[in-house]
């Protein structure tokens, strides 16, 4: 029989990690989190005070044994955690601990009682439930007696339980162990690893639960980012299906295209996906996505990685579709960049910066395949799983396109395959030749929940936009896998 | 001019400690000895007055700390090496060949 006690755990603050850990940190107990210089240690451990104070109540206090506490204040200003406000309203204390070798003399037995009673005045102060010790291992380059100082660690970490504070420990990476001082061997509860590494000329940054006793955790690698909202943690496999869905329909922009479905458009906040090789007029349906939105009034959202926003505007007004008084009013904006410009992790810190200050109804990514030159397969499907998940979330719509190789079978791209599996609704463009005529054609793959024609249909692209043959014998198929 | 220099002393403990109790018993003897008449000794107990601690950046116990004269000079532990301590006050200047 599965037993499923539970012992208390208490929120991260930092979003997406209490996914990963089922729930949070072991409360009232120590956590190390360890790392190369710059992985983001520092910024961890604040986040973990400032919204346990917000979130929680729970006052904090942080011991630096690097950092003063004017740098340390001034340095996360900037992600809008005012430490100056917090330590005012007496729920935030951060006591600097300076150790300069230079200064310090040793002769004879000492002991750590007075970081001790440091701690433990500051704890009580503020009435601290959790605590921050960033870096302790500082202490091992200010003074000699390194027996004294370990055993005097492994009494501060056990006097840290007993106090009933959750502690965050933070810890250089060593070259052999986790950290120089092997610090894991006196924290054993919880142990966090962060990396930062530059794969291909762009850095990511990952973060690892190395060991989390007694509890059930995510074993992978996670993708974290570090942007003005301090640090968030992307888990690729958590991620709960669990969305509420709309009955309501919307139109394609191509009203030829609407007809094909039963309902006359897809539903509100379904993801459809527009697969072609090049040429095969993804970035004009896109467009034309965009202005149906802006036709009901609905802002949209448009991620051009290809073409900027001059060039996307006189290409779809060579066909008819103006998407400039919807830019005017306010309601179509568009963000064109190149992929390479920046790494993955800012692309999707990006999509959610823009997300919640244009807050659009519809959201169009092109091509989503240009995303592979920035990242792994594997990480660019977990960015769009993430980013797709986050939209269904909001039902917002959305629409991505993806460019497949020449004479390729859409089933043999991996992105494709992910992301189509994924997707609601799915177009697959191609272009036919027959005896030197060029004659495009599109499938309606499928449409999850709805009945669609099924054939491939000709279609062309006239003065007026995209044109769909009309069909006189429409051929069904029921779609009953309405996920 | 240098016999005229008042000597400022501050030691840190934490509790009557064996280590504690030591050190004073030593600094007091090394300054009866050399510093005659010309230094005082403030005890700070951190058990009693905790907020101290942070003033003079705190941590080992013992701490005797030289307020005056200026820079301030910092020893730990219980001071029991005499020659240790004469140095890192400065009440002795350092000796010219360093003994092992």
């Amino acid at each position: 029989m599965h037993q499923s006690v539970q012992f208390p755990k208490t929120s991260t603050g930092i979003e997406g990690l209490d996914e990963i850990t089922n729930g949070g940190f072991p409360k009232g107990r120590p956590i190390l989190i360890c790392g190369s210089a710059g992985c983001g240690k520092t910024l961890f451990g604040i986040q973990f005070l400032v919204n346990g104070i917000k979130e929680q109540n729970e006052p904090g206090v942080f011991i630096s044994f690097e950092e003063s506490t004017a740098d340390l204040t001034f340095n996360v200003l900037s992600l809008g955690f005012d430490l100056r406000k917090l330590q005012a309203e007496n729920k935030l204390r951060i006591d600097h601990i300076r150790i300069e070798r230079s200064e310090i003399q040793e002769t004879g037995e000492y002991d750590l009682e007075g970081l001790f009673i440091r701690l433990d005045h500051a704890i009580k102060t503020v009435g601290a439930k959790r605590v921050v010790l960033d870096t302790i291992e500082s202490l091992f380059s200010g003074m000699d007696n390194e027996t004294l100082l370990r055993s005097e660690i492994r009494r501060l970490f056990q006097w840290l339980r007993e106090k009933g504070v959750t502690a965050i420990i933070t810890g250089e990476r060593g070259e052999k162990s986790l950290t120089r001082q092997g610090l894991e061997e006196y924290v054993s509860d919880c142990v966090l690893l962060l990396d930062f590494r530059v794969i291909d000329q762009i850095a990511t940054r990952r973060l690892r639960i190395v060991k989390y006793r007694g509890s059930t955790h995510g074993t992978n690698e996670y993708p974290f980012l570090i942007d003005e909202s301090g640090i968030s943690v992307i888990p690729i496999t958590s991620l709960k299906l669990n969305y509420k869905t709309s009955t309501r329909i919307v139109s394609t922009g191509v009203p030829s295209l609407d007809v094909l479905f039963d309902g006359g458009g897809v539903y509100e906040g379904s993801s459809s996906l527009v697969t072609g090789t090049a040429g095969t007029a993804k970035t004009i349906l896109a467009g034309h996505f965009a202005a149906g939105s802006g036709q009901r009034q609905e802002r949209v959202l448009f991620f051009s990685f290809e073409e900027s926003p001059d060039q996307l505007i006189r290409n779809m007004l060579s066909i008819g579709v103006d998407l400039r008084p919807f830019i005017d009013a306010g309601l179509l904006l568009i963000h064109a960049s190149r992929p390479t410009l920046q790494g993955l992790e800012m692309h999707l810190l990006l999509f959610h910066k823009l997300m919640k200050e244009f807050d659009p109804r519809t959201v169009i990514v092109d091509p989503i395949s240009s995303l592979v030159s920035v990242g792994s397969p594997l990480e660019v499907k977990a960015m769009l799983v993430r980013l797709m998940d986050s939209l269904k979330l909001k039902k917002i719509n959305c629409l991505f396109t993806a460019l497949i190789g020449q004479g390729g079978d859409a089933g043999n791209d991996p992105m494709v395959d992910t992301v189509s599996s994924l997707a609601d609704n799915w177009f697959y463009l191609k272009n036919e030749v027959e005896g030197g005529r060029r004659q495009r054609m599109l499938s309606i793959v499928k449409s999850r929940g709805m009945e669609h024609y099924n054939d491939f249909i000709p279609f062309s692209i006239t003065r007026e936009g995209i044109k769909i043959a009309s069909t006189q014998s429409h051929s069904r198929s029921k779609q009953t896998n309405g996920k | 001019m240098e016999n005229e220099q008042r000597w400022e002393l501050r030691l840190y403990v934490a509790g009557q400690t064996p280590k504690s109790i030591l050190a004073f018993k030593n600094i007091t003897r090394y300054c009866s000895e050399y510093l005659e008449g010309r230094y005082s000794i403030e005890v700070i107990d951190l058990l009693k007055n905790p907020q101290l601690a942070e003033g003079d950046q705190i941590i080992a116990i013992p701490t005797l700390i030289r307020k005056v004269p200026e820079p301030i000079r910092k020893i730990i532990g219980d001071l029991s090496n005499e020659e240790k301590v004469l140095v890192g006050l400065n009440i002795r200047p350092i000796p010219v060949i360093n003994e092992p």
